[in-house]
C-alpha cells in the first residue's frame, strides 16, 4: 500500500534557504543542498522547494541550487514559485525537479495547468493554493497570500483537477503559523470533491496533528516547514509515531 | 560503462546523477558502437507506450538492443522502459513492444475496477516491495518491505514467470521483473532514495 508522505518545505531566496536556522549538525543552515541532504537522511518522502526570489539573478541561482540538490538527493523534488508559463516547467524539470507546483501563475494564466499536463503529464503538475476564509467562504489568495482572487477554493480545486493537475497542495492561511493543527474543515471540503492526492499544509505544530490529518479520507501527505526546520518535530520520530498508529509510512 | 538509451523520451538528469553518485560511469547515447562497448544498458522512459516505441524505432536502435541482449548483455528497463521490454501493450489500442520478456501491458484503472478498488491512478508514491524471488541479482541489497517510488498508470500483466517483486496497490503490481539478462523496474530507482541507489548498484554489479 502507498505510504502517506511527510514533506518538508524549503523557501529559497537568492540561492539560500530562508528560515533555516537553529539546526545542529549542519554547518551551513542556509545551504539548500545541505538541508536537502539532511532531510533525505531523516527519511523525508519528498522535498518541496519554493523559489521566493524576486530577481532574474536569483532565478538562475535557484536553478543552479536545484541542480546541485538533484545531483545528491534522490527522492522526488517538487518545485514552485515563479512558475507562470510552460517554459518555466521546462526550466526546472531540466534541472532535476520531478513535479512543478503552480499557484499564482495558474490564476493569471488559466491555460497553464492544461498546457503543463499535456506536455509533461498530470503527474508533473501540482496545483498549490493558499486559502483563507472570507465572509464564511473559502477564498483563493495569490501573490504569497496578498491578493484575494475572489475564487472559491473548492471550485478552484475541482477545476484544477479537471484541467489536469495531478496533485493539490492546500495551504490554509488561517491555520498557517498557528501550530494548532491542520485546517481539517477546509481539507475535508476539498477532499469531498476531488480524487487527486491532497498535500495538506499549514498548521502542523506537533505529531498528533499529523495523526489527525491522516484520519481524514483523501489525505496523502502532510507538508510543514518551521516545525521541521526548528526541530520541534523530528521526522524519524514522527514517522515511527504515525506507523505505530497504523498510518502507512515509508520507514527508511 | 553503462549506456543509457537516448531516444528522446524523458528526463535523464536524475538517472545520470544517481549513477554518478554511486560511482558508476554512464553515457547517454544513441550511437550503436557505444552499446557494443558498454558493460550494461539502461532503457529509461516516461510517457506513452506507442510514442516511445515509435521513437525507439526511429532511432534505429531496436536491432542494436536485440543484438546486445542476445549476446547476454544485461539490460535494465525503468518505468516505461520496463514496459517496453514486454510483447505488447493495450495502452490506447494495441502496440508491439520489444518482446524481450513474455507478457503484456494493461491499464491499471481497468484492473482496479475489476478487483473492486477505487484507488487513484496513476499509482504514484512510495510502496513497499514483496520479494518473490530473492535469487535475482537485482535484489542483492534489497530487503523485504523497503519502499520504492512509483509513478505509472499501466502495469505488466501475464508475466508470472519473470516477476521478482511486487507492490500491493489493489492488485499485486510487478515492481521488479527479470528474464535471464533482461531486468526491469516499474518504479524509479533513481528517485527511490538509498534503497533505489542500492538497486542501481546491484545492477551495475551484475556479472
Amino acid at each position: 500500500m502507498i505510504a502517506k508522505r511527510i514533506i518538508p518545505c524549503l523557501d529559497v531566496r537568492d540561492g539560500r534557504v530562508v528560515k533555516g536556522v537553529n539546526f545542529e549538525g549542519i554547518r551551513d543552515v542556509e545551504d539548500p543542498v545541505a538541508m536537502a541532504a539532511f532531510y533525505n537522511d531523516q527519511g523525508a518522502d519528498e522535498l518541496v522547494f519554493y523559489d521566493i526570489t524576486a530577481s532574474a539573478e536569483g532565478r538562475s541561482l535557484f536553478t543552479d541550487v536545484l541542480k546541485r540538490v538533484a545531483s545528491q538527493v534522490f527522492i522526488p523534488l517538487t518545485v514552485g514559485g515563479a512558475v507562470n508559463t510552460v517554459d518555466d516547467f521546462d526550466r526546472v524539470l531540466k534541472c532535476g525537479a520531478d513535479k512543478v507546483s503552480v499557484n499564482s501563475g495558474a490564476v493569471a494564466n488559466r491555460g497553464l495547468i492544461g498546457e503543463g499536463a499535456r506536455r509533461y503529464g498530470s503527474q508533473c503538475v501540482v496545483l498549490s493554493m493558499d486559502v483563507k476564509r472570507v465572509d464564511g467562504a473559502y477564498r483563493v489568495f495569490t501573490k504569497g497570500g496578498r491578493v484575494d482572487t475572489g475564487l472559491d477554493a473548492v471550485e478552484w480545486a475541482v477545476r484544477g483537477e479537471g484541467e489536469g493537475a495531478g496533485e493539490l497542495v492546500v495551504n490554509s492561511m488561517d491555520t498557517d503559523g498557528v501550530k494548532n493543527g491542520f485546517d481539517l474543515p477546509l481539507l475535508r471540503a476539498i477532499a469531498e470533491k476531488v480524487k487527486i492526492p491532497i498535500i495538506a499544509s499549514g498548521g502542523a505544530g506537533n505529531m498528533q496533528h499529523f495523526a489527525e490529518l491522516f484520519e481524514l479520507p483523501g489525505m496523502d501527505a502532510g507538508l510543514a516547514a518551521s516545525i521541521f526546520h526548528y526541530k520541534e518535530v523530528a521526522i524519524p520520530e514522527l514517522k515511527a509515531y504515525l506507523a505505530e498508529k497504523g498510518v502507512p509510512m515509508r520507514l527508511a | 560503462m553503462i549506456a543509457i538509451v537516448d531516444y528522446g523520451v524523458g528526463n535523464l538528469f536524475s538517472l545520470r546523477s544517481s549513477l554518478a553518485f554511486i560511482g558508476v560511469e554512464s553515457k547517454v547515447t544513441n550511437c550503436p558502437d557505444d552499446f557494443g562497448m558498454a558493460d550494461k544498458i539502461i532503457l529509461p522512459g516516461v510517457g506513452a507506450f506507442g510514442d516511445a516505441m515509435q521513437k525507439l524505432r526511429q532511432s534505429g536502435l531496436i536491432s542494436v538492443l536485440q543484438a546486445q541482449v542476445e549476446q547476454g548483455k544485461p539490460l535494465l528497463g525503468i518505468c516505461l522502459g520496463m514496459q517496453l521490454l514486454f510483447e505488447h501493450s493495450r495502452e490506447f489500442g494495441s502496440n508491439q513492444g520489444l518482446g524481450f520478456i513474455k507478457g503484456e501491458i494493461h491499464a491499471l484503472d481497468g484492473a482496479l475496477e475489476a478487483a473492486g478498488f477505487s484507488y487513484k491512478v496513476p499509482h504514484m508514491g512510495w510502496n513497499p516491495l514483496n520479494i518473490l524471488n530473492n535469487r535475482s541479482p537485482l535484489m542483492k541489497y534489497t530487503r523485504p518491505g523497503e519502499s520504492f517510488y512509483y509513478v505509472h498508470s499501466f502495469y505488466a500483466a501475464e508475466c508470472d514467470e519473470s516477476i521478482v517483486a511486487t507492490s500491493e496497490y489493489g492488485i499485486a503490481v510487478p515492481g521488479v521483473v527479470q528474464c535471464k539478462n533482461i531486468y526491469g523496474t516499474q518504479f524509479h530507482p533513481e528517485k527511490s532514495g538509498k534503497c533505489g541507489l542500492a538497486m542501481l548498484k546491484a545492477f551495475a554489479e551484475v556479472s
